[in-house]
């Protein structure tokens, strides 16, 4: 590829993921809403949390403060690395709107990926900051001490709406092949609700599941920014942080191409 | 009222019937549900996997009032839950067609879909809650046992009563709605520990101003025996069938005077 | 005999939030007042059993927030509603089974369930006897050709057979009262001829009194001999159709083609309405000028070769009327 066409391509891509943030930009109220929800959220099991640490002065690690950071961070950045119920693509699909999609001369998970990057970087302000704020005016929680930690907290947080959009694209192109891609949804959700860490920290968890379970790619979603925000990685250990989220990332991804390669074939070959 | 069940019961047989033509789908369903609800529950064990005692509270104990919590709670969404509908009815101007029937209101909106799948969760809570009795040594009396099999005659009440409010509030605002309905979905979480682990203005807040304290917790220090931390008086543990009737009437009338202020923006 | 439906003084009014005017920004979202706007502004009428009326009017004049207060669904400001002797607001549920009604853009069957399940659940939800149900179905499954589709779902019929599904539900109770809202729209001639022999056979075989809203003023024509008009909330005509023309109708239109094209005629008394080509349409008035004057005045600007005088459809009264010509001047 020549530089030009490089160039052309990123300033694409830019451009799609500037309408992805504006698309959200538009529904304040909806935003206002999740605001509150997260806060209340964090607020319960922040108080659940006080009552596991009556107790102990360290569970896994982690002290009270590190535990109520960890809540209410991971509160404020939910939305931008799961984003509930997004069924674009299957509804494409279904509709038969994806053929046309196909067809247009811009690689089909790029395009999507860079919207919902645009999208995760407003919700990640609008959405991650208010809780946060609430939460440190009723709790002690602990800030970065390093100013570059926000900005690896960031890149991390990128990173896992990386893992995180590769799995729901998969996901939805599952719609090619099953009828009922919603029930297959549900239970997906059920899995990285629990093994992302967002129900209750990873190092939480009990001997073989904890260790296992930090290495699946649900960690890379949530588990490992919130920890890049506790600082609990630094120096190498940083860098192996984020190398563990775009390894997954670039494999999921790729897994991602494959099925999309067999679902235009399928298209191609059946009609969709 | 026996009209009204039989009427009841046939829509929700055509619903049925629509729901389970696609059998797979809805097996799908069921276990997303069960699962998803399931993620709550684990929680509640990894907690227990470092202490044996939540603010007092053993696992089995936790287990009691998650399990009766969560039944509650389900129960009452498949019953009201389609509340949640009522602002699209009302910006689609769809409402209008639950006025022309000769039926309340109310129950028409209730009744426009019935979601099968929540039975799922409803399964979740009540293989937790059959946990909790293997696992904790209650010691059953009459009073117990009548007060355990009668919990649900007032913690669906209470719950449905709650949503029936928040969702009134739509008529006026239809994104306000989501906020208040917070305190229904956020009450199945309180509602899963004991209420001495929240902080001191959600304790006031859940016994004084929406009374979910009485869906569960009082209750359940009756039947466990249990000495109550907050130091309420005695009858409060079985003051609950009196404020879900309380309950029931403010949430109909606060509902009744949502209906008259409906405006039908629709065309 | 008593009258059916009698309206007094109606009024509703809704109160709207508006930006302050000259206010931007997050000093506009703030700066906001409450402004009552009076959709429905005092009318009264009342309809005899067995009538059937045509309540037209310009979109938001007031038609459809009329209709909502004769059935429950709105609450009026002020003024006195009866219907089949209930105040409809305080007797909603009870008024409901003397009152049937049809939206043309939406429908009150079950999306998802078949027509004959739709059917099914409405006679068990106004309690309509047996024997009765059967007799109505078949008889608007016949009026209506509804047979071929009792077993489709809702969802996947045309707009005109969802339309005459919702004819046969809002009957199935035998209501005294049918309400149509714009019963007609969207359907092609041939559904539509057979709506409206539907609701005329209605009419004359069970005396059920009608009250029509519609665009389409054929739809008076053929079904109504009275018509009401509403406008900015109030009522400007109360009468029958054919009086519209004596009453609003004295303005008539001269068509005179040309021997060559020409700009607009310039005659005292007359306005040019439309040039096409060599021909052109004056609009004149009955009190201003005469046919004869007019002509005259005309042939003396320039060479014509035909000419017409055309008589005001009622529709395009109706148009006129809306678009703001003053109706005190014919009163």
């Amino acid at each position: 590829m020549s530089a030009r066409a490089t160039c052309d391509a990123a300033s694409l891509y830019w451009q799609v993921g500037l309408r992805g943030f504006r698309r959200y930009a538009t529904y304040r109220a909806a935003t206002f809403a999740g605001v509150v929800t997260n806060t209340v959220f964090g607020f319960l099991r922040a108080y659940v949390f006080v009552a596991l640490f009556s107790g102990h002065a360290d569970v896994g690690g982690y002290d009270l403060s590190d535990t109520l950071t960890y809540t209410f961070v991971s509160q404020g950045i939910i939305m931008a690395i799961f984003l509930w119920g997004w069924w674009e693509i299957a509804l494409g699909v279904r509709s038969g709107a994806v053929v046309t999609d196909f067809s247009r001369p811009i690689d089909y998970q790029f395009y999507w990926l860079a919207q919902d990057l645009g999208r995760s970087v407003y919700h990640l302000i609008f959405r991650g900051i208010p809780p946060f704020i609430v939460g440190a005016l009723a709790f002690h929680l602990r800030f970065p001490q390093h100013p570059w930690t926000w900005l690896a907290f960031a890149l991390s947080v990128e990173l896992g709406v990386c893992v995180s959009f590769a799995l729901r694209f998969m996901v939805n192109l599952s719609a090619f092949w099953l009828l009922d891609y919603r029930g297959v949804g549900t239970i997906m959700q059920a899995v990285w609700t629990f093994f992302s860490g967002f129900a209750i920290p990873i190092a939480f968890f009990p001997g073989a599941l904890r260790t296992v379970s930090e290495m699946l790619p649900f960690a890379a979603m949530l588990a490992t920014p919130v920890n890049v925000f506790l600082e609990k990685a630094q120096g190498l250990d940083l860098a192996a942080a984020l190398a563990f989220q775009a390894g997954w990332a670039v494999v999921l991804l790729l897994v991602g191409r494959l099925m999309l390669a067999a679902a235009t074939r399928k298209v191609v070959i059946q009609g969709g | 009222m026996a009209d009204l069940l039989s009427i009841y019961v046939h829509i929700m047989a055509a619903r049925m019937r629509a729901q389970l033509q696609y059998r797979v789908s809805f097996v799908l369903q069921l276990v997303g549900s069960f699962s998803l609800s399931f993620t709550d529950f684990a929680v509640v064990l990894v907690i227990f996997a470092h202490l044996p005692y939540l603010a007092g509270w053993s696992l089995g104990e936790v287990a009691f009032l998650y399990g009766t919590s969560y039944m509650a709670f389900q129960l009452s969404d498949i019953a009201v839950g389609q509340l949640d509908q009522l602002p699209v009815l009302i910006q689609s101007g769809d409402f209008d067609m639950v006025l022309i029937r000769p039926l309340g209101a109310l129950f028409q909106v209730v009744t426009l879909d019935f979601t099968l799948r929540r039975f799922g969760a409803f399964g979740q809570g009540a293989l937790v809650f059959a946990l909790a009795l293997a696992r904790t040594d209650i010691h059953w009396t009459a009073g117990r046992v009548l007060v355990l099999t009668l919990m649900p005659v007032w913690s669906i009440p209470i719950f449905a009563s709650v949503w029936v409010v928040g969702a009134t509030s739509a008529f006026w605002a239809v994104r306000s709605m989501e906020v208040i309905n917070l305190v229904t979905h956020g009450g199945q979480l309180l509602t899963q520990y004991p209420l001495q682990v929240f902080g001191a203005w959600i304790q006031r807040l859940v016994i004084f101003v929406v009374p979910l304290a009485f869906v569960n917790y009082f209750p359940s220090l009756y039947v466990l025996g249990k000495p109550d931390p907050l130091g309420a008086p005695e009858f409060v543990r079985f003051a609950s069938p009196v404020v879900a009737i309380v309950l029931v009437v403010v949430a109909g009338r606060i509902w009744n005077f949502g209906v008259r202020h409906y405006r039908s923006t629709g065309s | 005999m008593a009258p059916i439906v009698s309206v007094e003084n109606l009024e509703k009014r809704f109160a709207v939030s508006r930006k302050r005017q000259g206010a931007r920004g997050l000093l506009g979202k703030l700066a906001r007042e409450t402004i009552d706007v009076r959709a429905v502004d005092g009318i009264s009428f009342s309809i005899q059993p067995g009538e059937m009326v045509g309540y037209i009017g310009p979109n938001g004049a007031g038609k459809s927030t009329t209709i909502k207060m004769l059935t429950g669904i709105l609450v009026p400001s002020s003024g006195l509603v009866r219907v089949a002797g209930l105040d409809p607001s305080r007797r909603r549920i009870e008024l409901t089974r003397h009152i049937g009604m049809v939206f043309g853009q939406r429908t009150q069957l079950w999306w998802d369930l078949p027509l004959r399940d739709s059917f099914d659940l409405l006679r068990y939800i106004y309690r309509v006897p047996v024997e009765r149900f059967r007799v109505n179905l078949d008889t608007f499954v016949e009026l209506l050709d509804l047979g071929p589709v009792l077993d489709t779902p809702v969802r996947q019929l045309s707009l005109g057979q969802r339309m005459r599904g919702d004819l046969a539900a809002s009957l199935l109770h035998d209501p005294e009262i049918l309400y149509l809202d714009e019963p007609t729209i969207g359907l092609d001639v041939v559904v539509k001829a057979r709506i409206r022999e539907f609701l005329a056979e209605l009419n004359r075989e069970r005396g059920v009194t009608v009250l029509l809203t519609t665009h389409d003023i054929s739809d008076i024509e053929r079904l109504c001999s009275r018509v009401m008009i509403i406008d900015r909330g109030h009522l400007i005509y109360d009468g029958s159709l054919s009086a519209i023309k004596e009453r609003f109708g004295d303005e008539r239109m001269l068509v005179v083609d040309l021997e060559e094209p020409a700009p607009p005629i310039d005659v005292p008394g007359a306005i040019v309405e439309k040039v096409d080509g060599p021909r052109q349409w004056l609009r004149f008035h009955r009190s201003e000028t005469t046919a004869a004057a007019l002509i005259a005045a005309v042939a003396a600007r320039v060479r014509l070769r035909d000419l017409t005088i055309e008589e005001p459809e009622i529709e395009d009264i109706v148009r006129r009327i809306y678009g703001g010509a003053d109706p005190g001047r014919a009163r």
